[in-house]
């Protein structure tokens, strides 16, 4: 299917850019021998790449692969310790940001740059030398009403950014390289905060760009991306240019191939999974719950759902939909303004965190070195944090040191995280390797609930399995875990069930067996799940 | 009891005017995001160099430079700490401000200039027809020549900050060093000039008290007006029309709590007078804490060093 939609692209494409083939285009950009290495890690290395006019770019790899080093000494942020790039058969040197702009270069970055107390004209126009020293706010907020129409982008120029969904910021990047004359657009993971919706829509324009002849590249880590929308993709490993591929070579068997080789990643098991027993009562029930926050914002809205032991509950949702907010309930790190939070049979709603932990609720936060490890403690130091006060891990005064770092030790072993001096603060750990301590802290805990918010987020393929089969091994022994996650593959394929989270409320809760991306995705966007299904049995939209 | 009132209120704009200068500097080097506590330093450094070029030139505007350049140039040393060696901004401003202090009671001492008078200075300038409005014009246009230059200052500070090109980039700069940066901006140039220039408007400070308030070099001439003045910076939401009336209803107070008999009030301790801008500073504090001052907005990345590589 995907192929079929692909080759209608192209088809259009070609009848605008009247036929011309890849080859003729001309080549925009070529970066030769990149190096760049950071303290202790080597991000480029010698990386060879060229980008042509009216082409979409991929560079795919996974994170920590060196792409975002890459393109962020191409929008001229970093400079690199040695190389050179080419503008249209010219060298250029790039000392500062402005530098590239002038060379119509633009970059969107993955966290977007833009200041959120200024309106979306001044944050376009705040770089623009061409402005007179007394700028002419309306002249400016017409010339940016046009630029977004051109593309079919609905952002009202007077609005504040903070005032933006996630999606129309998006834009307004997009329409700030536009408005500089950018040629060349570098995004870097466009679609991790968007619906599939979304996506589709910036899919859409990055399109139309390319066939106005401006080359874009995109920055990605999802194979399905790239093979839906790059003409040519460079695949990144481990800070090197593995290899560029065209075409008809661009598929998911091949992408992979190249992603995962030589990492000693071994193919996916496919053993069936022996189907966890779901409990007869639920061990968590989530009653009206409503969280406001200093601004009077609803952050959560009424939700009200029911965790079972024995299955994994997947959140979806755009981030900032009120996951953190209801996993920090949940454990205890927000009070709430209403509702009540039912373990088993306890009401532990006005718990703080330290209760909520010892009466059974694991948590792995979304920020793992913010909130659940203290970088520079050491390994043991960071698995007794949550129960330092037990016998287990002190007597009235002091801590067993000598107890500790067996304990540690025996985490190193079982949750296979590769430390190289246990002694270490850990900040020097790898993010997979910090995840994997944070999940053996918390399970060795025994809960009875784990909540998991983006357990996975950036980790490579090796480390996010090896996190999915500790967490399948735990609803095994009949635990409830809920798992808020960014992507509905592993939703799809990890949970039992799935609820979506919009603007703080549940649009509706179902069986991921039942159920389709297409769906999870438009309640994403707001719609509750009964009016999707009241759609598809209308069979329009 | 009119004219009690207007000398009253006459004094209060001429007192206020001092902490107006360094506050004005404090907005613009924060609205850049860098906080400078070392006002009070810069403050009294720019007092006695003033004290000194003017006592050996007997030129006031050769005094008001040397002011100047003196607040600058403690400014320049706290920029260079904070933007090129990311050290902390608290710790930078608050040796600064000891340092000051002990230069100017330093060199204060070795020119044997405390308590000397100055041998030029600012005198009052009526303007003609704007002075003749009655009570207003008392209050306000019969003044020294600084205190109008405050005027100004505070509409072209309004009008630079909220109305340019310039001005906008500043605020970035403040808000969003990375989009700043990522828009072509340049950062750092942007935080040092308007460090140095914040430090340039606290040495004007110094220069008032010197050349225009007391009209001599005294030790702790300041008597904490950079501590008020940072104050007054969040008092004012960061907007040098508000700087205006919170330097002026400070300027009140101290107006007020020298011209107590006239009010016949005698009985209240001056002490208990001079407390009064400290606890109006904890009070304004603890009511623009927390949810207001986050809708109001003070510059988002203040304090922040800004580093691009960092990852």
């Amino acid at each position: 299917m995907l192929s079929a939609q692909k080759r209608r692209q192209r088809f259009v494409f070609i009848l605008i850019s009247d036929g011309d083939s890849m080859q003729d285009r001309e080549t925009v950009i070529q970066m030769k021998g990149i190096t760049k290495s950071f303290p202790r890690k080597i991000a480029n290395d010698h990386i060879t790449f060229d980008v042509r006019a009216g082409e979409i770019h991929a560079l795919l790899g996974e994170n920590g692969a060196g792409k975002s080093t890459l393109m962020n000494i191409l929008s001229g942020l970093y400079q690199p310790d040695s190389g050179e790039i080419f503008i249209r058969g010219e060298k250029v040197e790039f000392a500062t940001p402005k530098d590239a702009i002038k060379c119509g270069i633009g970059m969107i970055h993955q966290h977007f740059k833009l200041v959120q107390a200024f309106t979306v004209t001044e944050n376009i126009i705040m770089g623009d030398d061409g402005q007179p020293f007394f700028y002419n706010r309306k002249k400016a907020e017409q010339k940016i009403a046009e630029c977004a129409a051109k593309y079919n982008m609905d952002i009202d120029p007077s609005a504040k950014i903070w005032q933006l969904a996630v999606g129309q910021q998006q834009m307004v990047e997009i329409v700030k390289v536009l408005y500089r004359n950018a040629r060349v657009l570098v995004l870097d993971e466009p679609t991790a905060v968007l619906t599939p919706q979304e996506s589709s829509r910036l899919f859409d324009n990055l399109r139309r760009m390319a066939a106005d002849g401006c080359a874009i590249i995109i920055i990605t880590h999802k194979l399905a991306e790239v093979c839906e929308i790059a003409d040519r993709v460079t695949v990144l490993r481990a800070g090197k240019a593995i290899a560029t591929i065209e075409d008809e070579e661009i598929n998911y068997r091949t992408l992979s191939q190249y992603m995962m080789n030589a990492s000693g990643v071994q193919e996916q098991k496919n053993e069936p999974h022996t189907a966890a027993v779901r409990s007869e009562k639920p061990l968590l029930r989530v009653e009206d719950l409503t969280l406001q926050d200093e601004k009077k914002v609803m952050r959560l809205d009424h939700v009200g759902f029911e965790l079972y032991g024995g299955e994994i509950l997947g959140v979806a949702g755009v981030s900032g939909n009120g996951q953190k907010e209801l996993a920090e309930a949940l454990c205890g790190l927000s009070s709430v303004s209403h509702g009540r939070i039912i373990l088993e049979e306890t009401d532990v709603t006005g718990y703080n965190a330290k209760r909520k932990f010892r009466s059974g609720i694991g948590f792995v936060p979304e920020d793992r070195l913010g909130t659940g490890l203290v970088a520079n403690m050491n390994v043991g130091d960071n698995l007794i944090l949550k129960d330092y006060f037990t016998t287990n891990s002190s007597n009235s005064l002091f801590i067993k040191y000598s107890k500790l770092t067996e304990r540690a030790q025996s985490a190193v072993e079982r949750f296979n995280i590769s430390v190289a001096d246990i002694k270490a603060p850990v900040r020097l750990m790898s993010g997979g390797n910090l995840q994997k301590l944070l999940l053996a802290r918390e399970i060795d805990s025994d809960p009875k609930v784990l909540v998991a918010a983006y357990p996975v987020r950036g980790l490579d393929f090796a480390a996010a399995s090896f996190i999915f089969e500790k967490l399948e091994q735990l609803k095994d022994e009949g635990r409830g875990i809920l798992m808020i996650a960014e992507d509905l593959d592993s939703i799809f394929k990890y949970c039992d069930r799935v609820m979506v989270l919009y603007r703080g409320r549940i649009m509706g809760i179902c069986k991921t067996s039942e159920t389709s991306v297409t769906d999870i995705g438009m309640m994403m966007m707001g719609t509750p799940m009964e009016e999707v299904k009241r759609y598809e049995a209308y069979g329009h939209f | 009891m009119l004219n009690t009132v207007i000398g009253l209120l006459n004094y209060a704009v001429l007192c206020g005017t001092a902490y107006l200068f360094a506050t004005l500097g404090e907005i613009i080097t924060q609205r850049s995001g860098i906080m400078n506590l070392g006002l009070e330093g810069m403050v009294m450094f720019g007092a006695v160099c003033t004290a000194i070029v003017t006592t050996l030139t007997g030129s006031v505007l050769a005094g008001t430079v040397a002011g100047m350049l003196g607040g600058a140039l403690l400014a320049a040393l706290h920029a260079f700490i904070c933007i090129r060696l990311k050290a902390s901004q608290v710790a930078s401003g608050l040796a600064l401000t000891i340092l000051g202090l002990g230069m100017a009671n330093f060199l204060g001492k070795q020119f044997k200039l405390v308590g000397n008078s100055m041998p030029v200075t600012y005198e009052n300038i009526k303007i003609p027809l704007l002075g003749d409005i009655p009570v207003v014009g008392e209050i306000l246009f019969n003044q020294n020549l600084l205190v109008y230059i405050g005027y100004i200052l505070v509409i072209v500070l309004t009008v630079f900050l909220f109305k340019t090109k310039a001005g906008m980039r500043l605020r970035a700069v403040g808000e969003n060093p990375a989009a700043a940066d990522a828009a072509g901006i340049n950062v750092f140039g942007i935080q040092y000039g308007y460090t140095i220039f914040g430090g340039a408007l606290a040495g004007l400070s110094g220069v008032y008290f010197v050349l225009a308030l007391q009209k001599s070099f005294q030790s702790n001439i300041s008597g904490g007006a950079g501590w008020l003045a940072v104050a007054l910076v969040i008092f004012a939401l960061w907007r040098p029309s508000l700087a205006l009336v919170g330097s002026f209803m400070f300027g009140l107070i101290v107006s007020f709590q020298v011209r107590l008999s006239d009010f016949g009030l005698q009985n209240i301790p001056p002490e208990f007078i001079k407390m009064i801008p400290y606890i109006a500073t904890i009070v304004v504090l603890i009511l623009i804490s927390g949810k207001v001052r986050r809708s109001a907005g003070g510059p988002a990345a203040l304090g922040v060093p800004y580093d691009r590589e960092e990852r």
